[in-house]
């Protein structure tokens, strides 16, 4: 039998918690005490806290909380506040955009949408001070800021859906709403209306480094999963200190494949993949009905697609007898 | 052990079951329908595809044999019969006894709600003292008019009450508008988002997918793109989640999917559609103007519930509208009704001439 599985952390060490490097001038102190969790352990750090709370962090929130609590009570109050029609129907409740009558309106009536945009705005609000609170952690701890850049690019597609292309497209009703069933059905009617989104051709890309980052995900977990044994885990000393681990690692996909990527530049293909499924994702749904209206056809003119052999049906609106459009 | 693992495997079992409880059990068939790479294809149920109507009804034996339509007229015979006058008493009296099994059945109901008594005074038979018989006679003319004007749908198939009714007075399959949503945010459901109430399939779109497009006179909206990539002023994505509820209706009331009118890689195309896409435009119109010909008048004849009519015998919808045909009411769940068996033998006094204009319609409330 196996002795070496790493499915869980095997090993936790115990002693005293840390509490983290000394803060600089402008920084706030951590809050509350560090503890250790045997369970959290076993899938990560055993250690809990301190948090570094801050103004940004405090402020993101408190905005977060009020969005949450709008959402959730418009969607309890659409089932006239019993609890287990909320349960039940839960996935299918939502807060609804408002109509398109009321185009860019700042403030509709409260019920046709004045909520969701109150909502959509603490929510926004929320995640660009997250944002800011993630860029300044970052470079406090004196690291580079990566992580809140590739957190913009999250932002970006969740902007584009939300808010620049309403604005664009000058209408509120154009956004998604907040819900689960809700918002998947939008997609699904947002694609049939535009002609099929499988033929844009940034939500073709955006479904590949989608697609990619799962698959470089996979390689580069099993990798150092599988040299774990050496020691591979430690990637970061490998990375100047080339050992065992890393070694095998290298060789493993140079015999497989042919060529392989080194411990720093495998995390920079993680990187660009990730930040690129939503950057190139929030351009298609920003181009969608602002510059094309129906993809299929955009695909076929630009030779993106074939055309598919007529099949000799005609659209009986445009038949005399049939009187008019439908 | 050997306990620990019975019992994780009946939990699996049980929770694969939950998950599976959506599906439809038993063998499927498929069938290529379209150019290869479009996606064009139907799953069907081998038994609605050998017998064409899946679990319906089977259609009722003729009351007897059809009369030839000689000998007095029925005008000549019976009073205030402005409609069906023109044919022989004999086929009048066929034609009545077939409407019993079609549309009242002796089947568990009290005297007064089967046979001719549902719609007639057995006192005076050509009183119109009953409500139902006005409506009859408005469905008479209903289905005659969708036998003679609209053979781009019902082709020479037609319809006749048993294609609707199945034995029911009431159809089961109908429609009335949606309730309004409320001006505060209780029990506001922005017309969507409300599993199971309707033909929307359980998805969260609009739970009536009808009023305003097959309401009448015409099919109106319901296209949502473009025959062109450049933008143009378009339909909204609410708007198209409103046909999208529509058409997931029309797939469950034909028990067919999406390609089998829709080529799936761009579902405005019609040059890349099946031929039933256009039967299906027709039948919308068809629709459309059958609500608002015929069923929409009736709506002052039709009893609302009351003090004095009990809620079981309101034949108005909960916005006090009537109740209203769609795609479902015929279809049944199968892409030909009845298998595409025509019942004109049964009753040829539903097929008048094609040239022919129906009947003018009696004021419908003069005569109560």
């Amino acid at each position: 039998m196996a002795t070496y599985q790493n499915i869980f952390t095997q090993v936790q060490l115990s002693g005293h918690l840390e509490t983290g490097v000394p803060l600089g001038p402008g920084n706030e102190a951590r809050v509350g005490k560090a503890s250790a969790s045997y369970w959290m352990g076993k899938i990560g750090n055993a250690q809990i806290g301190p948090i570094y709370l801050g103004t940004l962090g405090t402020a993101s929130i408190f905005c977060f909380v009020i969005a949450f609590e709008i959402i959730g009570l418009n969607m309890w109050a659409s089932v006239n506040w019993d609890p287990v029609q909320f349960l039940r129907q839960l996935p299918w409740l939502a807060l609804e955009p408002p109509g398109p009558q009321y185009g860019l309106k700042v403030l509709p009536p409260l019920a046709q949408g004045g909520w969701w945009i109150i909502a959509g705005a603490f929510l926004t609000t929320s995640i660009l001070l997250w944002w800011v609170r993630l860029y300044r952690r970052a470079r406090a701890l004196g690291m580079g800021t990566h992580v809140p850049w590739a957190f913009a690019s999250a932002i970006w597609l969740f902007l584009v859906l939300g808010f620049i292309r309403p604005v664009m497209m000058g209408s509120w009703a154009e956004a998604v709403p907040f819900g689960i069933f809700p918002h998947l059905d939008w997609t699904a009617a947002f694609s049939i209306r535009y002609g099929n989104l499988f033929y844009n051709p940034f939500h073709a890309l955006s479904i590949v480094f989608l697609y990619g980052s799962a698959l470089l995900f996979a390689m580069h977990g099993a990798t150092i999963l599988a040299v774990g044994r050496y020691g591979g885990e430690r990637e970061i000393e490998q990375i100047t200190d080339r050992g065992t681990a890393s070694e095998r690692a290298a060789l493993f996909w140079r015999w497989t494949m042919g060529w392989n990527a080194t411990m720093e530049s495998v995390h920079r293909w993680a990187w660009w993949f990730a930040v690129l499924t939503t950057l190139t994702g929030g351009i298609g749904i920003l181009l969608t009905g602002t510059v094309v209206d129906n993809w299929y056809l955009w695909a076929v003119d630009h030779h993106f697609a074939p055309s598919y052999p007529a099949t000799g049906v005609v659209d009986p609106a445009t038949l005399p007898a049939a009187g008019g459009a439908q | 052990m050997g306990n620990l693992t019975n019992k994780t495997l009946a939990i699996a079992s049980l929770g694969a079951a939950f998950l599976l409880a959506g599906c439809e059990l038993g063998p499927k068939q498929g069938e290529q329908t379209g150019y290869r790479g479009t996606g064009a294809a139907q799953v069907v149920d081998p038994e609605t595809l050998a017998n064409g109507v899946g679990k319906a009804k089977p259609i009722p034996a003729n009351a007897y044999d059809t009369p030839a339509d000689t000998g007095q007229r029925a005008s000549e015979v019976y009073q205030n019969v402005p409609v069906l006058g023109g044919i022989s008493a004999d086929r009048f009296n066929h034609m009545m006894a077939n409407m019993n099994n079609w549309v009242v059945p002796a089947e568990g109901l009290p005297a007064s709600e089967q046979g001719c008594n549902y719609c007639h005074n057995p006192e005076n038979m050509a009183s119109d003292e009953k409500y139902t018989k006005i409506v009859a006679r408005k469905m008479i003319q209903m289905t005659q008019n969708i036998n003679a004007n609209y053979t781009t749908h019902v082709q020479q198939t037609g319809v006749t009450c048993w294609t609707c009714h199945r034995g029911n007075a009431v159809p089961v399959n109908r429609w009335s508008q949606g309730s309004d949503d409320p001006r505060s945010i209780m029990g506001n459901k922005r017309g969507q988002n409300t599993p199971g109430v309707a033909n929307n399939g359980f998805t969260s779109m609009n739970y009536d997918p009808f009023s305003g497009y097959i309401s009448g006179p015409k099919a109106d909206g319901i296209r949502v793109g473009g025959g062109v990539y450049t933008p143009k002023a378009g339909v909204s994505t609410q708007s198209t989640e409103k046909t999208y509820a529509l058409m997931i209706h029309m797939s469950k009331g034909l028990g067919v999917n999406c390609t089998y009118c829709h080529n799936a890689n761009n579902f405005q195309s019609w040059t890349n559609s099946r031929p039933q896409r256009a039967v299906a435009w027709y039948g919308l119109k068809m629709t459309a103007a059958t609500n608002y010909e015929y069923m929409t008048p009736l709506q002052s004849v039709f009893p609302a519930a009351s003090k004095v009519v009990p809620h079981d015998s309101a034949r108005l919808g909960p916005k006090g509208d009537v109740y209203k045909v769609n795609c479902q009411t015929c279809h049944q769940g199968v892409n030909k009704p009845m298998g595409g068996v025509s019942m004109k033998a049964q009753a040829p006094a539903l097929w008048p001439a094609p040239a022919a204009t129906p009947a003018p319609a009696p004021a419908v409330i003069a005569s109560r």
